[in-house]
């Protein structure tokens, strides 16, 4: 399939970018990373810059690839990553517009790379829980009723990609930071340091700058492990009883 | 900062205000509603202008209704202060259009905010401030009563001119709107999320959204198409 590919370049987070339009010969069967490499390797041989991008696994869980296709965060299916979504999803003779996460948050490192780092900070501040060091516990030692844990693991099931924020037209994050506390506050293990988990990993994330949600509901449809905003709203319970409940700081 | 001062800067202590003043803004809605519909009662404005006595005169109403301001002032700010810092973390939008399913009130409730702060001030400058603060409106005596404002003869001029009855049924087509996203949000920001009620908050949200504005909207309408 022959595609036209319009993918944003952009030497450094200070230059200013732009749309190129280039052509690119793919098979139906390729993913889109794979679709990105053979464009990649048909630069190199023309001398120019390849397209850099972020990638790792490839396999959906890493959370790397960050790609806006055609203005949707991981492209057109829902529910998958840009590294799980394959040609065969488009048409022969389409036009892709190939952009990076957008949110002044995440600053363009290059083309399609962005620095995540504002969730590394966010996940510092909070998404651990404190435990002995030690021989490997018994998986059945405390007992978690079934949907208690379904739906921590729903939670956990955020790969930190920051779809979410790229999706979201006020630029939050807390479909990503609800994710993670509603995973850990949920269980047992995590509900020893659950008030200050809150209270922390918010003020972090409003720290880093991001914008405020409006229950607009675009992260939910753009997540590719499709994480609810039903978590929104438990940490935002859990950081108003926080607050009023934890201790004077 | 204080602990208190911390909450209410926070991302989603400004939201929680947000949603307490606009669901507090709804039950005035709903009230005002039910108060003005007297004035299509066709009794020449007697109930209503007996009923706007009370209203301005009742010392438990008037304290409310430092409340309510205090509220609508609150709401708009917060509003204005969310969507600038809002606007500053989004940076840059992809060029390409997001297809996500989005409904457009939800995208565009400070255009749609905005547009209902303008409505007030024109609306309160109609017949609040004209009630409260000048003598332009004439008095009316009822049997057993001291004569008192006809605010309904107000109501009769104003609706009289059809530029008043266009941006006022407009006005109510953007509260609309604004209420089809506003009142489940309110829900979902206080963290009133379950899956056994949304259905619930979701319906009572969207009979509001309809029927608020279109008992607002019949006011001017049978004004000026029935009354005139």
């Amino acid at each position: 399939m022959k595609l036209t590919l319009k993918v944003w370049r952009q030497k450094n987070s200070k230059a200013k970018g732009e749309l190129e339009s280039y052509q690119v010969e793919a098979s139906e069967h390729m993913s889109f990373l794979e679709m990105m490499d053979v464009l990649n390797e048909q630069l190199i041989v023309e001398k120019k810059s390849p397209i850099a991008f972020d990638h790792d696994c490839r396999e959906g869980i890493c959370g790397s690839c960050s790609m806006t296709i055609n203005g949707s965060p991981h492209g057109p299916q829902s529910g998958t990553t840009t590294c799980q979504l394959h040609m065969r999803k488009f048409k022969d003779g389409d036009t892709i517009v190939v952009e990076p996460w957008r949110s002044s948050v995440f600053p363009v490192i290059k083309d399609l790379t962005v620095d995540r780092g504002a969730f590394d900070r966010i996940i510092q501040s909070g998404g651990y829980i404190s435990v002995n060091t030690g021989q490997a516990p018994d998986g059945n030692a405390i007992p978690i009723e079934k949907d208690l844990a379904s739906n921590a693991f729903d939670a956990a099931a955020c790969i930190g990609c920051g779809a979410c924020v790229a999706a979201c037209p006020n630029g939050s994050a807390m479909l990503f930071t609800a994710a993670k506390v509603s995973h850990l506050n949920q269980l047992p293990q995590g509900k020893v340091e659950q008030t200050r988990r809150t209270a922390s990993m918010v003020a972090q994330m409003d720290k880093e700058g991001f914008g405020m949600c409006s229950n607009v509901g675009a992260c939910e449809a753009e997540c590719p492990k499709e994480i609810s905003i039903e978590h929104i709203a438990r940490m935002n319970r859990e950081y108003v009883a926080s607050i009023f409940g934890g201790r004077k700081s | 900062m204080s602990w208190i001062t911390s909450f209410f800067s926070s991302s989603i202590g400004r939201k929680v205000i947000m949603s307490l003043t606009g669901l507090f803004l709804i039950t005035f809605l709903i009230v005002h509603l039910i108060g003005n519909l007297q004035l299509i009662a066709g009794d020449g404005g007697e109930a209503f202008n007996q009923y706007a006595y009370f209203m301005t005169t009742n010392p438990l109403i008037k304290f409310v209704s430092i409340g309510l301001y205090a509220m609508i002032v609150l709401h708009a700010y917060q509003g204005l202060v969310i969507y600038f810092k809002n606007k500053s973390a989004k940076g840059g939008k992809p060029t390409a259009k997001n297809k996500a399913d989005v409904k457009w009130a939800s995208k565009n409730m400070a255009l749609l905010g905005t547009l209902i702060l303008f409505f007030l001030i024109v609306h309160m400058g109609d017949f609040w401030f004209k009630m409260k603060f000048t003598d332009t409106i004439p008095l009316v005596t009822y049997d057993g009563w001291e004569p008192i404002k006809n605010l309904y003869q107000q109501v009769t001029i104003t609706f009289d001119n059809p530029l008043f009855v266009v941006s006022y049924v407009f006005s109510m087509v953007v509260l609309g709107f604004h209420l089809w996203h506003g009142f489940g949000s309110g829900f979902q920001t206080l963290g009133l999320n379950h899956s056994k009620y949304n259905g619930l908050i979701d319906g009572i949200g969207k009979f509001l959204a309809i029927v608020l504005p279109i008992g607002y909207a019949i006011i001017p309408l049978y004004y000026y198409f029935v009354m005139r």
